[in-house]
């Protein structure tokens, strides 16, 4: 009778926990207060945070090589490189390129606002960090979630719940990291420029423009083909207008479903055991330095443009360079309005907020072709 | 008379104002919604409502007539 009763606790996950399963538990609370109570990104952090806990019950082998559920979804889904190019192409669906191509010089602006990404990179790797890791923590810098996940996962697996957290925490705090530097870069009088309207733009311009960009990008730019040729069968399907079922399915029920296991099967990278270690914290500190940067970059970019342009741009659509669709767009528009409350800035902080998800994914196909 | 425009593509969120109020320079008179954003859109002079021609939950274009002051 005793033996039984020996036998039903020592097979049970209690006695087995370690003190850093205690602890990633609180990381995973942390995650659930953010996304229910202060709904940060829910969406996402939702289901990494019950990923982490998950993970951090002892003897559940829910990670355990070609045995469990979750390293089933992470293996297929993730180390496969199948998830992160299958939310482009939702993404791609519900992007409008419009306001990109009504003043194309905002690519620019989604190009300067990468910076971030290299100086961190360089950075990372003067802290110690190999080249691998340095170049999935400098792609925290891009702001984007799917990007940030496809990368880590090809370069430092080990880290990849440290990038994509980080990248997904800093992302919804864009309203709380970009408007103090975006004051301190800029004057007053540049924060009221207005900028009219925004150039109509046809349809078949917009139907042109994904079929052209996919070939441009792909040909310069040969490993970022998964995630750009997703991204802009994706907004084909939105701008032909023809396939009204495929756009649905593709920016609702596909990309809902594949961010669950996406969620899910990052989180559950964070055992203890891997995520318990100086250098995480040393993620999240460059990783908002990236995003920093980035934000910085992107606006002297603006200002450098503007030393060129007979009409004037509102430098703080710079800060829109970083990929954060729309959060960074919201947040431009916001401060904008705040100078000069007639300044509707969002619609054109769109242009450099969508090339910069163009710029993030070239950078870190520029990051694969030399390390990969 | 003018004409108040929609300055974003979004959809009407509220409408502040009725036909017949009296409104002056700068008062809120329709609250758009954009990328899950309140933007507030404010009179351009002073005047009264004379017409109204958008509705509540209307998609709007850059552009489109919202309100008529006269």
């Amino acid at each position: 009778m005793f033996r039984i009763l020996e036998d039903l606790v020592l097979s049970s996950g209690l006695v087995n926990l370690t003190p850093g399963n205690l602890v990633m538990w609180l990381v995973a609370f942390t995650l659930f207060y953010l996304a229910i109570k202060k709904q940060y990104e829910p969406l996402l952090l939702l289901p990494i945070g019950f990923g982490i806990l998950i993970v951090n019950l002892p003897l559940t082998f829910l990670m355990e090589p070609e045995q469990g559920l979750v390293w089933f979804f992470y293996h297929y889904g993730i180390e496969k490189d199948i998830i992160p190019p299958l939310v482009f192409l939702g993404l791609g669906a519900m992007i409008d390129f419009g306001p990109l191509i009504a003043n194309p010089k905002t690519l620019l602006l989604g190009a300067g606002a990468q910076v971030g990404l290299y100086v961190t990179f360089f950075a990372a790797i003067l802290l110690g960090f190999d080249l691998k890791e340095a170049a999935s923590i400098g792609i925290i810098g891009g702001a984007d979630g799917p990007t940030t996940i496809y990368l880590g996962s090809k370069l430092a697996p080990h880290m990849l719940g440290a990038t994509a957290v980080s990248a997904y925490a800093y992302m919804a705090l864009v309203p709380i990291i970009q408007p103090p530097i975006m004051r301190l870069l800029t004057t007053e009088a540049e924060r009221k420029i207005e900028m009219g309207k925004i150039r109509p733009v046809s349809r078949l311009q917009k139907i042109v423009f994904p079929i052209i960009t996919a070939m441009i990008v792909m040909l310069l730019a040969p490993p970022s083909a998964p995630l750009i040729s997703m991204l802009m069968m994706g907004n084909l399907f939105k701008e032909s207008g023809v396939v009204e079922r495929l756009t649905n399915a593709s920016s609702n029920e596909l990309i809902n479903i594949v961010t669950i296991f996406q969620g899910l099967a990052v989180g559950a990278t964070m055992t203890a055991a891997v995520f318990l270690n100086p250098k995480v914290l040393l993620v999240f500190c460059l990783g908002l330095f990236a995003f920093c940067v980035s934000t910085a970059s992107g606006l002297l970019m603006a200002k450098f443009m503007n030393l060129f342009l007979k009409v004037k741009i509102n430098p703080l659509i710079g800060a829109a360079g970083v990929s954060a669709v729309p959060m960074a767009a919201r947040c431009v528009h916001k401060v904008g309005s705040e100078a000069n409350r007639r300044n509707y800035l969002l619609m054109h902080a769109m242009g450099p907020n969508v090339a910069g998800v163009i710029g993030t994914v070239v950078a870190a196909a520029i990051f694969l072709k030399n390390l990969g | 008379m003018a004409e108040l425009t929609s300055p974003i593509n979004g959809k009407v969120w509220k409408i502040l104002v009725a036909v017949g109020d009296k409104v002056e320079l700068d008062d809120e008179m329709v609250i758009l919604e954009a990328l899950k954003m309140e933007t507030p859109i404010y009179s351009e002079e002073n005047g009264t409502v004379s017409e109204i021609r958008v509705k509540e939950g209307d998609a709007v274009n850059e552009g489109d007539v919202l309100v008529v002051v006269t």
